[in-house]
């Protein structure tokens, strides 16, 4: 199912498309996907410019010390994983992925208007609560509408394209609004009307240049023939490689601990992590977004489930590279680009494999299933890290987290063997 | 509609609402370099030390030239003009021999960090913190400096709610480390919970006592710290931030008086000998750590809703008896220097 504009113009022979890194040979990417990147690209602006000066704003503005927000950040977790269901599942029952995104879209859009006019914790707080609940119906229809625009030959590098593009705006939002802030030291309020103008953008890109591709329906056209169009049904998600797909995934995020204990341990034990602590998950987001392509693309030829594996021993590798007594630059680069590993080769890989364990029809709602487990099972490893963090200590805990996660990762690879093998023809 | 309109309509809204964004900026940029370079709203000179004899020493944030650096005033007579320093900090503190600076450093990469400095603005020693500023105090006697900070970053949303308290000689020949480090105990239990933190320090006179907040799983304690065993023990629930008197009997504190979303704290002061706990007649959300104008009145900083940016330092009885009154206007982070 190839998509891009040019083909629905009737200029199909010169597929207006995508080349990344300028590669001949290879499957292209639609230019849907690229559109979708840009679009969630300008979000990212939107929402990372205005979180990475949120603990500045609330000190330096409101005149509160920070202590409430990290009370409530569980509750939002918990929220944003409820509505991400819900938005993969009315994503699928509607066969509307686009206007269910755009929705998830418009609902932090209309946030950022009430950033505008919050004054006071109470207001600021829900104003955030409202963009989480956007952000969390949003996520399963869009990588939805990523798998629909690509072929199977693609969908790794389709996924690596977009987040790519993603984490290159979760990089750019918190240093515009740090240039900004250098040049306006009490400069929020324009903070607030740059992250709007993203987010409207992006809205609209989504809204005008993104068709609105019907998985269901086209499927249904195809196969018209032979059988009639299936409904969504709750059923479809009982495919045995989507159960092994969530154990696994959630076996192995159970294991997978917060950047932030990371950031901490390095900073604990050496100057150079000390003095750029505030900034060293923009280094992560850059190891993160160079790779992405690239292991998107070793995915679609070498297996998916494999690449979803290396990366969680590049976690592996992180922890223990964290963990290593030895300080100084070279070790703290080293875990930050690791740890870009890691997400390059499991957060588009983890939607591409989803999608690809469950029926069209039911497709959003296994990407949001997928999505969920992982979210949640990260949520628990944090809290159940942050014990075993003062009862052994850090280094300790470290080390522990690693010997447990050394020992599940052979365990899933055997479990996701069905979902791995399943190589792309070529 | 065709893939061309398409496009062109795109272009046409992404130019428009760009050219807004940077329209605003623009205009909120001259904005700001017309207020910085106004003359101040305060009646001020600059001078790179404070005039000698007992003073307040404080944050300037009157508007306009001399914004966000510290200050002082005659302790006999706030309203004087204020002789303003080169040093800007977001936090200060200030003894006869000693200031402590924490400061946040802008630019594309923005990073925080703790300064000391002698009585003549000479910097003797400074760190990275790990986040944006939050208190600092030195002892008495100018011996110790306790620096408080956020631990902030994407870290901050994934760790949830973090503080890192250090304590240092100011001569740098002895670092105490993290206060988190510190065996934290409540009733003789100890408390080893993830997510303990410590902030808030104020000293006693030995160089070797202090207090502080410790904090775990949505419960505060006044604690009781010593520097040599390395040890915190809880002497009381719900307080924040104290700071004893000059005289050493009291200690008054940030007490949370809100349950639910969106803390709101009152100033309360806590009799020693007693073990009476006095809440004060201010109604207002006070998040500041309280400083002792004198044995009997406590300032503190309350952000103006109307002005973002500014603040007023405010006094109230220690007592209760008479309610708050502005001691200083466009003022932040004071410290009395006797």
């Amino acid at each position: 199912m190839y998509i891009s504009f040019s083909d629905r113009n009737g200029r199909g022979t010169t597929p207006d498309t995508f080349t990344p890194g300028g590669s001949k040979s290879a499957a292209k990417v639609s230019s849907v996907v690229v559109s979708l990147g840009i679009v969630s690209m300008l979000t990212d602006i939107s929402s990372e410019s205005v979180s990475a000066i949120l603990p500045l704003y609330i000190t330096g503005v409101i005149g509160l010390s920070t202590v409430a927000y990290g009370f409530i950040d569980g509750l939002y977790q918990g929220i944003s994983a409820f509505v991400r269901i819900a938005g993969g599942w009315a994503a699928d029952r509607g066969d509307q992925p686009k206007w269910i995104a755009f929705f998830g879209y418009g609902v932090s859009a209309i946030a950022r208007i009430g950033l505008l006019f919050a004054s006071g914790f109470g207001a600021l707080v829900s104003v955030l609560a409202i963009d989480r609940l956007g952000k969390g119906v949003r996520t399963a229809p869009r990588d939805a509408l990523i798998t629909a625009s690509s072929s199977p030959e693609n969908l790794g590098r389709s996924f690596g394209v977009h987040r790519m593009l993603d984490t290159v705006g979760a990089a750019v939002g918190p240093l515009l609004a740090f240039v900004i802030l250098f040049f306006i030291p009490d400069g929020y309020s324009t903070i607030f009307v740059v992250s709007l103008a993203c987010a409207i953008l992006g809205l609209a890109i989504l809204g005008i240049l993104v068709p609105n591709t019907r998985p269901r329906a086209e499927r249904a056209a195809r196969a018209a023939e032979r059988r009639p169009a299936v409904r969504f049904r709750w059923r479809q998600l009982a495919d045995p490689r989507l159960r092994r797909l969530l154990l696994g995934a959630g076996l192995l995020g159970i294991l997978t601990i917060g950047d932030g204990f990371i950031y901490l341990v390095l900073q604990n034990r050496g100057a150079f992590a000390a003095a750029w602590f505030p900034l060293l998950y923009v280094g992560t987001n850059v190891a993160f977004l160079l790779l992405a392509i690239p292991l998107g693309r070793l995915g679609d030829r070498f297996g998916r489930g494999r690449i979803f594996i290396i990366g969680h021993i590049a976690l592996l590798a992180a922890y223990v590279c964290a963990a290593l007594p030895v300080t100084g630059a070279p070790v703290t680069i080293l875990c930050l680009a690791l740890l870009g590993t890691f997400y390059a080769a499991t957060d588009g890989i983890l939607a591409a494999l989803a999608s690809e364990c469950v029926p069209v029809e039911a497709r959003a709602s296994g990407i949001a299933a997928a999505q969920t487990v992982v979210a949640l099972a990260r949520l628990v490893a944090s809290t159940g890290f942050g014990l075993l963090w003062f009862t052994l200590g850090r280094e300790e805990a470290m080390i522990t987290a690693a010997v447990a996660l050394a020992a599940v990762i052979p365990v899933v690879a055997i479990l996701l063997r069905p979902v791995a093998t399943r190589q792309p023809t070529r | 509609m065709s893939s061309r309109v398409r496009v062109w309509l795109v272009t046409a809204i992404g130019v428009v609402l760009l050219a807004g964004a940077a329209g605003y900026g623009i205009g909120a940029w001259a904005d700001h370099r017309d207020r910085a370079s106004a003359p101040s709203e305060a009646q001020s000179v600059t001078s790179d030390v404070h005039p000698a004899g007992a003073r307040v020493v404080f944050r300037n944030t009157a508007s306009g030239d001399g914004y966000g650096l510290v200050a002082s005033v005659p302790l006999s007579d706030p309203s004087a003009v204020r002789t303003v320093t080169g040093l800007a900090c977001d936090r200060v503190y200030a003894t006869a021999d000693v200031q402590s600076c924490l400061h946040t450093n802008r630019g594309v990469v923005t990073t925080f960090n703790a300064t000391v400095l002698d009585s003549s603005g000479r910097e003797t020693d400074s760190w990275p913190l790990a986040g944006v500023p939050s208190r600092t105090r030195i002892s008495t006697d100018s011996r110790l400096v306790a620096v408080t900070s956020f631990v902030t970053g994407e870290s901050y949303a994934t760790v949830g709610f973090a503080t890192m308290t250090t304590v240092s000689r100011t001569d740098g020949s002895m670092d105490y480390g993290n206060l988190e480090d510190f065996a934290l105990s409540v009733d003789g239990v100890p408390i080893t919970a993830a997510d303990r933190n410590i902030w808030g320090v104020t000293f006693d006179d030995d160089d070797n006592t202090f207090f502080a907040t410790a904090a775990s799983a949505n419960r505060t304690w006044l604690v009781r710290g010593d520097l040599t065993a390395r040890t915190l023990i809880a002497i009381r629930d719900t307080a924040e931030c104290p700071s004893l008197s000059p005289d050493g009997a009291r200690i008054a504190y940030k007490k949370r008086v809100s349950s639910g979303g969106a803390p709101t704290w009152s100033i309360a002061v806590l009799d020693l000998a007693t073990g009476t706990e006095t809440i004060l007649p201010e109604e207002r959300n006070v998040d500041d750590q309280v400083e002792w104008l004198d044995n009997d009145t406590l300032l503190y900083g309350l952000a103006r809703a109307d002005e973002a940016g500014d603040s007023d330092v405010w006094s109230v009885s220690a007592d209760g008896s008479t309610g708050p009154s502005v001691f200083l206007s466009h003022a932040w982070s004071p410290s009395i220097v006797r």
